[in-house]
């Protein structure tokens, strides 16, 4: 039953990390770009949302629900102000430009926020647990995980059902014929880029709430993200999913069999995963 | 080397020969710069006090390290987060090698830097299965799992780390001692300097050397343009292996004679991120990435930039990402490739320049 028990809250576990990955993966899929900022991008999501809180006196959910529009914009300017003068060149600037803003942004939340730990405080919610079939599940997982699947559900809906994702899959697909039809791979790209600071809203608000954070933590998230897609394929977005849950339980395993191992057992099974297979279980195409 | 026929058209060349060259008048006279330089350097125990040697031991280490990773990136179009690893794990070989086998400090460090070019080749296996950007995040994955491993290890103190044992008890101390008249800690100094001295100049001039070889100048046919390379038979994942090992070994010099100077050694600074590779990128993008000059420009601009504003804390931090943001947008080039192109100057020159005529 513990084994059981440990997958569980593994799968569990891995809905967080799709979370953190789904915003990653949207980017990749649409513009090629691997924006090394994201996991301090969804960081900075969590303080923002907990200065929201404290400064206006209302419950996280609902500072979630401000931070968002917010969010939308930051990840929408920087597309189009920064990023989008880095995508016609090679690989090198758009590693390094977002290499950057990784440091610009750790350094501004330790001089905003101080190096102190922090946490979203929801109340009894948090510690609340159902148990099913013995096993005993935390409400807060149990969400974040049913987040997960929602976001990618919709953000799949939107590719696959909307007419901005056929504006999206045809920019993916070539950023320079879509302008024989009309599109703005430009403005494309910042809407892409909005809808994933979306994506690192909710990302940040499970994050907050599930565990304690520091402006240092952003480059475990990204690495968590990460993995999860390149384990479950380049640009799908389902596999993503796949690919938290796969990483979530083996650093459940990991823990399980020492607390120190938790976080390189998710290191060397995705290194294992990209021996056997580089492009991931479930590649595009 | 001379050749009759006019290389552009296949016909004879109709008036005297032509001829190939690399070197310059220019780039002779910064080798004759360069060597006088290097002298000063060499004799620089003689007239400099032990902060300036501590502060030139750095620029040393970080020049050599720069030049790596510009070989990397600059050359064979490897992005690399991940050099950190291998800094590491040199700087650790070399503590395990002192403390726990009792070799000679100086010794240890070619140990651990054959270890560690050893090493990066099953590194290099994994981590070559992805490329681009995926290969940069999957370099800074593995660095965390050398960090985690070491932090693991109980044998050199885990998380905690360790301390180097009889530190003074080095080839060459006791000499340096008396010759300069100076107590062991001091003159343990003066030998890492040149030890960051031998590695500064020995890695600028290998790098050199390789980009004005024939793999040089498959390297510089990849960085121009990897499909066409390949069509003329340049054997790319093999000529891009070998620059990730040549790498691999600089960057355990490197961190072996660091932390030879240190004294002491935790996984969190052996495989530091911002130490070995955010300010090494930073580096070699405002020197000048893919010149040789630009790593030795970068390093003198980021120890002076330091020494001025690095009691600012994070802002300073953020001070250099913006300036490295604004560099990559602006003039990707950094200062010694804009100075290059505006000037058509060059003190180590790789490319090779058709002369008509002996005169070249």
């Amino acid at each position: 039953m513990t084994f059981v028990n440990t997958i569980v809250q593994g799968i569990l576990l891995g809905g967080l990390y799709a979370l953190y990955a789904a915003g990653l993966s949207l980017i990749f899929g649409v513009m090629r770009l691997v924006n090394l900022a994201h996991g301090d991008f969804i960081v900075l999501g969590a303080y923002l949302i907990l200065a929201l809180a404290s400064s206006l006196f209302i419950p996280p959910i609902f500072a979630l629900l401000i931070a968002m529009p917010f969010l939308f914009a930051i990840g929408w300017g920087l597309q189009r102000v920064m990023l989008n003068r880095t995508i016609a060149e090679n690989l090198l600037v758009p590693l390094l430009v977002t290499f950057g803003l990784q440091i610009i942004i750790q350094n501004g939340l330790l001089e905003a926020f101080s190096a102190d730990s922090r946490r979203i405080s929801i109340g009894s919610i948090e510690t609340a647990s159902i148990e099913i079939a013995g096993i005993s599940l935390g409400l807060m997982p149990l969400l974040t995980f049913l987040a997960a699947v929602l976001v990618i559900g919709a953000l799949s809906a939107l590719f696959y059902m909307t007419a901005m994702g056929r504006k999206l899959r045809a920019t993916s697909d070539s950023a320079t014929f879509v302008q024989i039809v009309g599109i703005d791979p430009h403005k494309v790209f910042a809407i892409a880029m909005g809808i994933a600071f979306l994506v690192i809203a909710i990302a940040a608000f499970s994050m907050g709430v599930r565990s304690n954070f520091d402006p240092s933590v952003g480059p475990a998230r990204l690495l968590y993200a990460f993995e999860a897609v390149v384990i479950g394929g380049l640009g799908s977005l389902w596999g993503t999913l796949a690919g938290g849950i796969i990483l979530g339980v083996a650093q459940t395993i990991g823990a399980a069999i020492h607390p120190q191992y938790q976080i390189l057992a998710g290191h060397l099974v995705f290194l294992i995963i990209i021996l056997v297979r580089p492009r991931g279980l479930f590649p595009k195409q | 080397m001379s050749v009759s026929d006019n290389l552009l058209t296949g016909q004879p060349a109709a008036r005297g020969n032509y001829s190939v060259a690399v070197t310059t008048r220019l780039s002779r006279l910064a080798m004759i710069g360069f060597g006088i330089i290097v002298l000063a350097l060499f004799l620089g125990p003689l007239y400099l006090g032990r902060p300036q040697i501590q502060d030139i031991i750095l620029i040393l280490l970080l020049v050599g390290l720069a030049q790596c990773w510009n070989l990397l990136a600059g050359y064979a179009g490897l992005i690399s987060v991940g050099q950190q690893a291998f800094v590491g794990l040199g700087a650790y070989t070399l503590y395990y090698c002192v403390n726990i086998v009792g070799l000679d400090p100086l010794v240890s460090v070619l140990v651990a830097a054959a270890f560690v070019a050893l090493l990066s080749i099953p590194v290099g296996l994994v981590v070559f299965r992805l490329q681009g950007a995926y290969f940069a995040v999957v370099t800074w994955v593995v660095a965390e799992i050398f960090r985690l491993l070491s932090a693991l290890w109980p044998t050199l103190g885990g998380g905690a780390g360790t301390s180097l044992q009889n530190p003074s008890n080095m080839i060459g101390v006791s000499l340096v001692a008396e010759l300069f008249d100076v107590r062991n800690a001091a003159a343990r100094e003066i030998v890492i300097y040149w030890g960051a001295l031998v590695v500064a100049v020995g890695i600028t001039l290998a790098a050199y050397y390789i980009l004005r070889s024939r793999f040089g100048l498959a390297l510089s046919a990849i960085k121009d343009g990897e499909v066409a390379a390949e069509s003329i038979g340049i054997d790319i994942t093999r000529t891009k292996f070998i620059v990730h090992i040549v790498a691999a070994l600089g960057a355990a010099l490197v961190g072996a004679l660091y932390f030879l100077q240190q004294g002491s050694i935790t996984p969190a600074a052996a495989f530091s991120l911002i130490d070995w590779t955010a300010y090494v990128i930073f580096i070699v993008i405002i020197g000048g990435l893919g010149t040789i000059e630009g790593p030795i420009v970068g390093a003198i601009v980021f120890v002076v930039l330091r020494s001025l504003f690095a009691s600012f804390g994070p802002w300073y931090l953020i001070f250099l990402g913006l300036l490295a943001i604004l560099i990559m947008l602006f003039a990707p080039k950094g200062i010694w490739g804009t100075l290059q192109e505006r000037y058509n100057i060059s003190l180590f020159p790789t490319r090779r320049r058709f002369y008509r005529g002996e005169d070249a």
